[in-house]
């Protein structure tokens, strides 16, 4: 069963995705081909061929696919899906926006943010906010999926496949990219980042993240925010950890004022340590928390700082 | 310009599911239903276009049992002129979703189609994009703004990472992301007067779509229990937990 994994990357670089991606394609069959579709991507086919178990890189470069628009992405793939049994991509902004456009064109029903693979046809994913988790079995004769990138490792880039070139497709021409506006920060992204600290309402303002935020860079942290943060306007949407924001899993998430609401819990609770700080002893984020502090985080949070100064440099 | 809405009657988002004890799904009865949160963003949204001049009706259809009235009843509540009910229980996939749409759309032939990102029921986040493809429009998912520009719209998108704006030809498909606007409740003189607002009954049949599911679900379960609820006294031995016990800083 032929799988093609299509590639996250910026044009410069691939991103992680794109190798927990690959991982979960190892799993569903063999061979695992990699489509990076860019406008002078080559830096990104490359690393893509490094990536262990891949075994052709396929590499589409014209400005079109610069900023990765659906609707040319999707008239790029779907005809390769003739020589592939299953496509894959992250579960990240991208890949859910262009891989139900594909699988619609294939008559496919997708399965989305694929936790684990049971069998080449059965997956695991998350409904009902990470609250009811379904094997479900795909009837169709080709799979389209997204993957949960928490929950696979990416694979040693070890290896050197073949980059074969590819026309670029017909530009459907019906959306074109104006700009784009994009955080600048030298702090971890979120779904990368082996340690997050986020805050919640309890932050009371956007003025007051700043304390997460030199907490964060003691720690090479990135800041999160939960949806309630989000909604009363202290920070971007892009913090937001959540079903309907981020999902994320590090080795160590500290939620600062965050009351716990099921909604933010499905977006992080398959973090290896969580560490809650909050004033309501009673805060659900409690009860899934290894180690719980009930304290004012404006008092918490300052010394939280000044006791990692102590304990010297972190790793 | 016409504007269609499809909005899909969900689980409330304050109810904690409870999967049934055979492990077949999500045990549905008694249990408090609502419009699905993005869909209440995607009406909010249409009237907007219509209290601007931008639009001139707006359609919102609902797919599902019987009930799915009552969601169309809250669309029209807040401002929506009339709707359209697809019967069919249990509502069908996504993919089946954006077929049936994909009919109304060509009878009723709207320039825009603005829908929820993601069901928060199943959570497929698909439907959008895939009427997208089926119609051959271009998408504009996870918008966080909109704005007419001479035959396009200019849709701003949540993307990791940041916002991205792209110009799309109408007509066009919009799903909504959180940060869009803030729906308004709808008022009782307006919740009255949408008991008046026509509803049309349909079926798939005559759509002429095959509803039947792609996917079978072989089990549902919880996920799996975390252990927590352990307190620490002090900042001072957090920390020192952190880097002796855990290990992780």
């Amino acid at each position: 069963m032929a799988v093609l994994v299509l590639a996250e990357h910026d044009n410069r670089a691939l991103k992680e995705s794109t190798g927990k991606t690959v991982a979960a394609a190892r799993e569903v069959g063999a061979p695992v081909h990699v489509l990076v579709a860019g406008a002078n991507a080559r830096g990104a086919a490359e690393a893509a061929a490094k990536i262990a178990g891949v075994e052709k890189v396929l590499y589409a470069d014209d400005p079109q696919y610069a900023h990765l628009r659906a609707e040319s992405v999707a008239a790029l793939v779907v005809p390769l899906m003739a020589n592939y049994d299953a496509l894959l991509a992250p579960a990240s902004t991208t890949g859910k926006n262009i891989l139900p456009r594909v699988a619609a064109l294939l008559d496919v029903m997708q399965i989305s943010d694929v936790m684990k693979v049971v069998a080449p046809d059965t997956f695991v994913r998350p409904t009902y906010a990470g609250n009811a988790i379904q094997t479900v079995k795909s009837l169709d004769k080709k799979r389209v999926l997204t993957v949960r990138t928490t929950a696979f490792k990416a694979p040693e880039m070890t290896g050197s496949a073949p980059i074969e070139t590819l026309a670029p497709a017909a530009d459907p021409a019906s959306s074109a990219f104006v700009g784009e506006d994009l955080a600048k920060s030298d702090r971890p992204e979120l779904t990368a980042a082996k340690i997050i600290i986020s805050g919640g309402r309890g932050m009371q303002s956007g003025e007051n993240f700043k304390m997460l935020e030199r907490v964060a860079d003691k720690l090479n942290a990135a800041v999160g925010a939960s949806r309630a943060a989000v909604d009363a306007g202290f920070v971007p949407n892009d913090y937001q950890v959540g079903q309907t924001g981020k999902v994320v899993a590090p080795e160590l998430y500290i939620a600062v004022g965050i009351s716990g609401a099921i909604q933010h819990l499905a977006g992080m609770k398959d973090s290896k340590v969580i560490v809650a700080i909050n004033k309501d002893e009673e805060a659900p984020i409690f009860q899934i928390a290894d180690y719980g502090l009930v304290a004012d985080l404006f008092k918490a949070v300052p010394e939280l700082e000044a006791e990692l100064d102590k304990v010297g440099k972190m790793k | 310009m016409k504007i269609l809405v499809p909005v899909k009657r969900v689980v409330d988002y304050n109810v904690k599911v409870r999967i049934k004890a055979d492990g077949s799904g999500v045990d549905l009865t008694n249990v408090k239903m609502s419009m699905n949160p993005f869909d209440e963003i995607a009406v909010e949204e249409a009237i907007r276009l219509k209290e601007k001049g931008a639009a001139t009706e707006i359609v919102a259809v609902s797919i599902g049992p019987a009930q799915a009235q009552e969601t169309i009843r809250t669309a029209l509540a807040m401002g929506a002129d009339r709707g359209i009910l697809v019967q069919c229980d249990p509502p069908p996939e996504p993919l089946a979703v954006a077929k049936l749409l994909k009919r109304i759309a060509e009878a009723e032939k709207p320039e825009l189609i603005i829908l929820g990102k993601q069901a928060i029921d199943d959570d497929c986040n698909q439907t959008g994009q895939m009427l997208a493809a089926l119609l051959d429009w271009p998408q504009g998912t996870f918008a966080f703004k909109l704005e007419q520009q001479d035959g396009a719209i200019l849709v701003t998108r949540e993307i990791d990472g940041g916002l991205q704006t792209l110009k799309l030809k109408l007509p066009a498909i919009i799903t909504t992301d959180l940060r869009l606007n803030e729906p308004r409740y709808a008022s009782l003189p307006n919740i009255m007067k949408a008991k008046k607002k026509p509803i049309d009954m349909k079926t798939p049949a005559d759509y002429g779509v095959d509803v039947s599911s792609h996917l079978e679900v072989l089990k549902v379960e919880e996920p799996a229990k975390r252990q927590g609820g352990r307190k620490v006294a002090s900042v001072a031995e957090l920390v020192d937990k952190l880097k002796n016990e855990a290990g992780v800083i």
